[in-house]
């Protein structure tokens, strides 16, 4: 297992630098034209007839591709990301300002997910082929085909434009002010967990409203796969042999589906629950554009339509590096938790 | 060969049994005849009719009458737009399907068939492409290649050839220490022609299943692009660029419900039948869950 994890370790140099490389060369390829547009803050600056050619070599957007490439990469590695138009500020202080809001909504999406979606897999694949089974079966297959960017927009239409029970934002306009006053501690720089350790149990529960809608799009999508997993996870355990015997023996039902079959059935389930996570960390984008959230997949759809390379490229560095980080984390403890890879 | 066919015969008639792939099968019919017939139904704009006519120069959402069943959004024809997206959908899809498929099936295969050093470096090639999430691969390669949905499926099969590298090399490794195959090759059979009568025939049925499955994924990335204004051009008759039209009116959705609804049905039954039709055909060409 040592060996497994160091060949892991051993190989995340070359996964970052191959999708640096692939990041850098994307931007690279827009020539030098247009690039020098992003580093130019007001028009003053090309005023000069030569103005153009000279900027262009004083960025070095002329060099050979490899020289631009470590001159970034060095860049990235002191922490300078460029300037991002949408956080009008560096790309990275954007995002790091940015991230804490959807690792909140990811936290709070994660525990709903998990509960709902063992609890609907294990009735789906206890009550097999009946009816509860059928209609969960239904209920995946719909959320598995419904684009969260459509079901977000059909939850805003129906409880905000319709009923007005839950608005889109992060917080009410006067909580918002109350916590740009100066005895407002941030700590988190998540709202809920800042409002109680601020003791504003109000400003706690309106912004748990504001992320009611956003929850339920990010769970739909989730639970319709969880689920899946963990019907067909017990459906395989519940065949084992050991359940028969455990039946047999007279071990009430109840008991055999709670502690010999769910137990064995949650390793796949754990495993992809810990994907769900760097998913619903990735997948904010439409969640937070729809509902007007502030956070990091807002700051790359903004990116996009604003076409600010410097900040897409950031977003997309970030995203990669959660993505790195959290497969290698994922895949170490899955080979600590696997008897099978631990004793290979 | 005719064990083969009588093999057919089974499996089309097991498919046929299931009643999910029946719903799927009919979805997909269902659409099939919409995109055929779509000058029909919803008319043809002259010269041009993949941009969606324009009927009101206001961008004021109007609700649906007998003239515009589905209602009108940004000045455009909701009905003309989500019949005629049909086919946006289906090319869509089928496109970046099977160009990411052969793209796969190709690096796949080769690092199966070398192995050694050409095979590690292409497994670490899928490894790095995989590492950028897909949606995220795709923005910005959709805003660095510009607006336009040709530049949506090029960047849509440039970040979605990997699973299927992956799937066929796993499968010929496990096909290439199958009996027959040891057979073939005891029996002095040339590479080349164990490889397209062996290997081939029992590794491409997965990439299919895989392939109807992901149809429906490739056609809600390049919606959701749409919808954040970096895929298709404003106007063009594609169910994202319908939707993208409500984010101006995300405060009152009441007033261009519309814009929402029928796009994102034809969206959701679309990717419905794909996966239903992945499903069943799955089921069917699983050797594990055959006899």
């Amino acid at each position: 297992m040592t060996a497994y994890i160091i060949r892991r370790l051993l190989l995340l140099p070359i996964i970052i630098i191959g999708v640096t490389l692939i990041i850098f060369s994307m931007v690279w390829s827009l020539g030098p034209d247009r690039l020098l547009a992003s580093y130019i803050k007001s028009p003053e600056a090309l005023k000069t007839p030569d103005a153009e050619e000279r900027l262009i070599r004083k960025y070095g957007l002329d060099d050979p591709m490899p020289v631009q490439y470590f001159k970034w990469l060095g860049n990235v590695v002191k922490g300078d990301w460029g300037y991002s138009m949408v956080g009008k500020d560096g790309v990275l202080q954007s995002i790091l300002q940015r991230f804490p809001y959807t690792l909140e909504l990811a936290i709070y999406a994660f525990i709903p997910i998990i509960i709902v979606a063992i609890w609907l897999g294990v009735i789906s694949a206890v009550k097999h082929n009946q009816f509860a089974d059928q209609f969960i079966r239904v209920f995946a297959l719909i959320g598995w085909s419904l684009p969260d960017f459509v079901f977000g927009l059909l939850l805003l239409w129906i409880f905000y434009s319709k009923l007005g029970w839950f608005p889109p934002g992060m917080v009410s306009t006067q909580f918002d002010l109350a916590m740009r006053e100066s005895s407002w501690h941030t700590v988190t720089h998540m709202i809920t967990f800042d409002a109680l350790i601020n003791g504003r149990l109000d400003i706690f529960v309106d912004a748990l409203r504001h992320m009611a809608l956003p929850i339920l799009t990010l769970a739909y999508l989730w639970w319709a796969y969880l689920l899946r997993i963990t019907r067909s996870s017990m459906l395989e355990v519940l065949r084992k042999d050991y359940i028969r015997t455990a039946r047999a023996k007279g071990v009430p039902e109840r008991i055999v589906i709670k502690k010999h079959a769910k137990k064995n059935a949650m390793i796949p389930v754990l495993t992809v629950a810990g994907a769900s996570v760097i998913g619903l960390l990735g997948g904010t984008v439409f969640v937070e554009t729809i509902f007007s959230r502030t956070g990091m997949g807002r700051f790359l759809a903004d990116a996009a339509s604003l076409l600010d390379y410097w900040s897409i490229i950031g977003g997309a560095l970030f995203y990669s590096f959660i993505l790195i980080i959290g497969n290698l984390i994922i895949d170490v403890s899955y080979a600590l938790v696997d008897p099978r890879i631990r004793l290979n | 060969m005719a064990q083969k066919i009588s093999d057919f015969r089974k499996l089309s008639k097991k498919f046929l049994r299931n009643g999910t792939a029946i719903l799927g099968i009919a979805l997909l019919s269902f659409f099939i005849v919409i995109a055929i017939f779509a000058p029909f139904i919803a008319g043809e704009n002259g010269d041009n009719p993949y941009q969606i006519p324009r009927v009101s120069w206001s961008s004021k959402p109007i609700a649906p009458t007998a003239e515009h069943p589905f209602g009108v959004i940004g000045g455009r024809d909701i009905f003309y737009g989500v019949i005629w997206g049909t086919r946006t959908a289906f090319q869509l899809g089928l496109i970046i399907a099977s160009c990411a498929a052969v793209i796969g099936i190709l690096i796949g295969s080769v690092s199966a068939y070398f192995g050694g050093w050409v095979d590690e470096v292409l497994m670490r090639i899928v490894d790095i492409f995989m590492s950028i999430p897909f949606l995220v691969a795709a923005i910005i390669l959709t805003t660095i290649l510009g607006k336009g949905l040709d530049k949506v499926m090029m960047a849509l099969i440039v970040f979605g050839w990997m699973s299927t590298a992956r799937l066929i090399r796993g499968n010929i490794l496990q096909a290439r220490e199958e009996q027959y195959v040891l057979a073939a090759k005891a029996l002095g059979q040339k590479n080349f022609i164990i490889i397209v009568k062996h290997i081939i025939p029992n590794t491409i049925f997965p990439v299919v299943v895989q392939m109807s499955m992901r149809i429906g994924s490739y056609v809600i990335t390049a919606a959701g692009l749409s919808f954040l204004g970096i895929g298709a051009e404003p106007g063009y008759a594609d169910w994202g660029t319908i939707l993208s039209y409500s984010r101006n009116w995300m405060t009152m959705l009441d007033q261009s419900w519309f814009a929402i609804v029928f796009p994102g049905t034809a969206m959701v039954l679309f990717v419905l039948a794909w996966n239903l039709v992945g499903d069943a055909l799955r089921d069917i060409f699983d050797p594990r869950l055959r006899n």
